[in-house]
C-alpha cells in the first residue's frame, strides 16, 4: 500500500490496461465509472483481443493522486466483466504506442517541408492530393505530439489519432 | 428417452427462480411481463406479493432481504416500472443488499425505436447497480438468471438487474441448471491474507487504546459473523462500537458496546474513535456520516480495515493494515491468531482506557428530559425508549425498520439490538418512504415476528400507498409515527446552520392519520400527552392486524449528541447548550451534507 500523507499528494500519470468481456455495455460501465466518480481520461482505446474468448483489451491512460490511482483500479476490477487490470506503469518497462492520421492542406513551400518533417519522423503518406497530404504516423504519444507542433504552421487541417495502444515489455503477460 | 414440451421463457425464468430457492416476489404487473404473470398464475411453488408501487417492490425486497439473508426478488414491467425501481436499486447498492431485479423490456426488435413502455433500463441502472443484463438470447436466459443471482449474492452484496424483452419470454427457451463452475470473471476474495491477520494481530496485542468498529458487512456476512465478533470483543476485552447500518451484530447489551458512532453517537463512541491508538474496521467503509471532518479522523492511530471490497480501502482513509475478505473468514482467523499469539494483552493499558472510556459513559450523552405531569408533551426520545421497554417485556422476536430523519436516529439510539437482521434502515442512500414497504417484506418473511416502522410523519407520506399492500395481505405492521409536523432533520439543520429560517420543511395540511389508517382497513391510534404513550403502545402491540400509531412529540426537539457538518469527532455538540457550536462551522462544513 501506498504511504498516503495528509499532504496533498502529487498527481501521476499512469496506463492501465484492462481486459473484459466483449459484451454489451462494457465500455459504458468502466466510462460511467469514471465520469461517475470523476476521475480523468487521457486516453481511451479498446478492442477486441480473444474472439474466440469473447474478450477486448481497454488501454486507459489516467492522472491522480496515488490515492486515486489505488481506487480506480479496484473500482475497474469489481466491475462484474473484468478479468484483469493490469497498472503497466507499476508493473515495469512498457511500450505504448498510438497512430495518428494529420492532414496537412499546404502548396509550394510548406507542402515541401511538410513531406520533409514527415520523413524524418518516419511518417507514412497514405493519401495525396495536389493541395493536401495525409500523414500516418506511430509512435509514442510524445512523438505524435512532437509531429503535430510542426505541422500545425506548414497548414495542418485536421487530426485522428487512436489513443495509445500498450503491452508490458519480456515475457511477462495480463 | 423423454421428450418435454418445449417451454416459453417465462416458465424457464420461474423455472430458474425455484432452483435459486425463490419462494416470494414483489412486483406489479405491466404490458411487457405478462408472460411472466401468466405463467406466476399457472403455479404455487412462488408467492407474488402485490405492492402498490414499484419503488415499495424493492424496499420491500430489501426488508426481505436483510432480514433473512437470503437474495430479495423484484419483478417490473417496461419503462415507468422500471425507472420507479431506480431509487430502490440505489439504495440497495448503497447498503450492500442482495437483490434481482427482473424487468420487462420491449420485444428485441422494438428496442431503440422509442416504443411504448419503453426505457433503456440497462442504461439506466447501470450506476444504480452492482450489474446488470439484457437478455438479447433465448439461450442464454437461464444462464443470465442464475448469474445473477450468483453477482448479487457474492463478495460485496447488491442489487442486480436481469431487463427481458417480451419476445424472450414468449419464445420457447432451453433451461440449464445452475452452473458448479467458478465465474468466468467474478471471482471476489473471501479469505483473508495471513500476512495481514498476523500483522494485525501485533497491532492489536501491543494496542493500549484499542477500538473495534463494526458495520453493515458483519451482518451481510451471516449471523456467524456476529456470534464471532462477539467472541472477538469479548476475548480480547475491547470496547466496541457500530456504525448505523451495523447495530445488532454486537449485543447493544454487552457492557463492552459503546453505542453507535458517527454524526448522531454517542460521546463515548466519538471520542474512544478520535482518541485511541488501534482502530480495527471490520465491514464498515469509513463514510462521511461516521468519520466527520477527515483530518482529524482519529488521528494518530493504527488503521486495520478488514472489508470484502478492495475499493473500499484507502477511498475514504488511509489505512495501515488492510485485509480483504468476507468478515467471518476475516474475523474467524483474528480469534485464532489471537488465541494462538504468545504475546501478552497491555492489561494495565486496558484498564486505563476502559477509566477514560466510563468517564466519557458518565456524561449520558443521550440523556434527555421528560415531563411526567398529564398533560405533558412526549419527547420523541421517550417515545422510542418506552416503545423499546414495551416491546422488550413481550419478549417478541422484533424487527424494527425506519424512514429518514430525526426518528431515525432516535430509533437507532433508544432501540437496541441484541441480533443481527433486526434493523432495517436506508443508511447510505438515506431515503424517505424506506421503511413502510422494508417492514412489508420483513413481516412476509417472518409472518410471526413483530414488525414496526418507526416513522416520521413526512417520509410515511412518500409511500403511504403501501397500506393497501398490508390490508391485502394482512400484514400485521406497526407503524409508530413521531409526528412532530416537520421533516426534523432539515429543520434541525435550518435552525443550527440556517439562522432558523425553517424553508419548506413544516408538514402543512398533513392528513388525519387515525382515519388514514381506517380507511385501509387498519388500526388508527393517537397519543397527544405523555400520559397516553403507553396505553397506545400497549393497544398498538395487542392488535392483530397493522396499525398506525401517531405519536405527537415536541415540535422543537433536536437529535443529539450531533458532530456538525466539518467537525471532529471531539467538537460534539452534546445538547442545545453547546449549539452555539454549530454556528461556528465554517463555510467548508456549510458545503457538507
Amino acid at each position: 500500500m501506498h504511504a498516503i500523507s495528509s499532504q496533498p499528494a502529487a498527481h501521476q500519470t499512469h496506463t492501465l490496461s484492462v481486459l473484459v468481456d466483449n459484451e454489451s455495455g462494457v465500455l459504458a460501465r468502466v466510462i460511467g465509472l469514471f465520469s461517475g466518480r470523476g476521475y480523468n481520461i487521457d486516453s481511451l482505446t479498446v478492442a477486441e483481443v480473444d474472439r474466440e474468448g469473447g474478450r477486448s483489451r481497454i488501454n486507459l491512460v489516467t492522472t491522480g493522486t496515488p490515492m486515486v490511482i489505488e481506487q480506480i483500479k479496484a473500482q475497474l476490477d469489481r466491475l462484474v466483466p473484468v478479468h484483469r487490470v493490469a497498472d503497466l506503469t507499476i508493473q515495469g518497462p512498457h511500450v505504448a504506442r498510438e497512430m495518428a492520421l494529420v492532414k496537412v492542406v499546404a502548396t509550394g513551400e510548406n507542402r515541401v517541408e511538410s513531406l520533409r518533417i514527415a520523413d524524418s519522423f518516419r511518417a507514412r503518406v497514405v493519401d495525396t492530393h495536389i493541395g493536401s497530404f495525409v500523414f500516418e504516423l506511430t509512435g509514442a504519444a510524445e512523438k505524435i505530439d512532437a509531429f503535430i507542433d510542426l505541422m500545425r504552421p506548414l497548414g495542418m487541417a485536421e487530426v485522428s489519432r487512436t489513443g495509445i495502444a500498450a503491452i508490458a515489455r519480456g515475457a511477462a503477460t495480463i | 428417452m423423454t421428450t418435454e414440451k418445449p417451454q416459453s421463457g417465462a416458465e424457464i425464468l420461474l423455472r430458474a427462480l425455484k432452483d435459486q430457492g425463490v419462494d416470494v416476489i414483489f412486483g406489479y404487473p405491466g404490458g411487457a411481463v405478462l408472460p411472466i404473470y401468466d405463467a406466476l398464475f399457472q403455479q404455487n411453488a412462488i408467492r407474488h406479493i402485490l405492492v402498490r408501487h414499484e419503488q415499495a417492490a424493492v424496499h420491500a425486497a430489501e426488508g426481505y432481504a436483510r432480514s433473512t439473508g437470503r437474495v430479495g426478488v423484484v419483478l417490473v414491467t417496461s419503462g415507468p416500472g422500471a425507472t420507479n425501481a431506480v431509487t430502490g436499486l440505489l439504495d440497495a447498492l448503497m447498503d450492500s443488499i442482495p437483490l434481482v431485479c427482473l424487468t420487462g423490456q420491449v420485444p428485441t426488435h422494438l428496442i431503440g425505436n422509442d416504443a411504448f413502455q419503453e426505457a433503456d433500463t440497462t442504461g439506466i441502472t447501470r450506476q444504480a447497480t452492482k450489474h446488470n443484463y439484457l437478455v438479447k438470447r433465448s439461450e442464454d436466459l437461464a444462464r443470465v438468471v442464475h448469474d445473477a443471482f450468483y453477482v448479487a449474492r457474492s463478495g460485496r452484496p447488491g442489487p442486480v438487474v436481469v431487463d427481458l424483452p417480451k419476445d424472450i419470454l414468449i419464445n420457447p427457451a432451453p433451461y440449464a441448471p445452475p452452473a458448479n463452475t467458478p465465474h468466468r470473471s467474478y471471482r471476489p476474495v473471501t479469505d483473508p491474507d495471513p500476512a495481514a491477520i498476523a500483522k494485525a494481530i501485533r497491532a492489536l496485542k501491543a494496542a493500549k487504546r484499542p477500538i473495534v468498529y463494526s458495520g453493515g458487512g458483519v451482518i451481510n456476512a451471516g449471523p456467524e459473523a456476529s456470534a464471532l465478533l462477539t467472541e472477538f470483543v469479548q476475548t480480547t476485552g475491547f470496547p466496541c462500537t457500530s456504525t448505523l447500518m451495523g447495530l445488532g451484530a454486537f449485543p447493544a447489551a454487552d457492557p463492552h458496546f459503546l453505542g453507535m458512532l458517527g454524526m448522531h453517537g454517542t460521546y463515548e463512541a466519538n471520542l474512544t474513535m478520535h482518541d485511541c491508538d488501534v482502530l480495527l474496521n471490520i465491514g464498515a467503509r469509513f463514510d462521511d456520516r461516521v468519520t466527520g471532518r477527515l483530518n482529524a479522523f482519529s488521528p494518530g492511530s493504527i488503521k486495520i480495515h478488514a472489508d470484502i471490497d478492495p475499493s473500499n480501502i484507502n477511498k475514504n482513509v488511509a489505512v495501515d493494515i488492510p485485509i480483504v475478505g468476507d468478515a467471518t473468514r476475516t474475523l474467524r482467523a483474528l480469534l485464532a491468531a489471537w488465541k494462538a499469539d504468545g504475546a501478552s494483552q497491555d492489561k494495565p493499558a486496558l484498564a486505563a482506557w476502559w477509566k477514560q472510556i466510563d468517564a466519557w459513559r458518565a456524561k449520558d450523552s443521550l440523556k434527555f428530559t421528560q415531563k411526567m405531569a398529564p398533560g405533558s408533551i412526549i419527547k420523541p426520545q421517550y417515545a422510542v425508549q418506552r416503545l423499546y421497554d414495551i416491546t422488550r417485556a413481550t419478549g417478541r422476536d422484533t424487527f424494527i425498520s425506519t424512514e429518514v430523519g430525526q426518528h431515525q436516529m432516535w430509533a437507532a439510539q433508544y432501540f437496541r439490538f441484541e441480533k443481527p437482521n433486526r434493523w432495517m434502515t436506508s443508511g447510505g442512500l438515506g431515503t424517505m418512504g424506506y421503511g413502510l414497504p422494508a417492514a412489508m417484506g420483513v413481516q412476509i418473511a417472518h409472518p410471526d415476528a413483530l414488525v414496526i416502522d418507526i416513522a416520521g410523519e413526512a417520509s410515511i407520506l412518500m409511500n403511504i400507498q403501501e397500506m393497501g399492500t398490508l390490508a391485502q395481505y394482512r400484514l400485521p405492521v406497526k407503524i409508530f409515527i413521531l409526528n412532530n409536523e416537520y421533516m426534523g432533520m432539515v429543520r434541525q439543520w435550518q435552525e443550527l446552520l440556517h439562522g432558523a429560517r425553517y424553508s419548506e420543511s413544516y408538514s402543512a395540511a398533513l392528513p388525519d392519520f387515525v382515519k388514514l389508517a381506517e380507511s385501509f382497513h387498519a388500526t388508527g391510534l393517537r397519543a397527544t400527552t405523555v400520559d397516553q404513550l403507553d396505553d397506545v403502545i400497549h393497544r398498538m402491540l395487542a392488535c392483530p392486524g397493522p396499525v398506525i400509531a401517531d405519536i405527537a412529540v415536541d415540535q422543537k426537539e433536536n437529535c443529539f449528541p450531533m458532530i456538525p457538518s466539518g467537525a471532529a469527532h471531539n467538537e460534539m455538540i452534546l445538547g442545545p447548550e453547546h449549539a452555539d457550536r454549530a454556528a461556528a462551522v465554517t463555510d467548508e462544513g456549510m458545503v457538507l451534507v
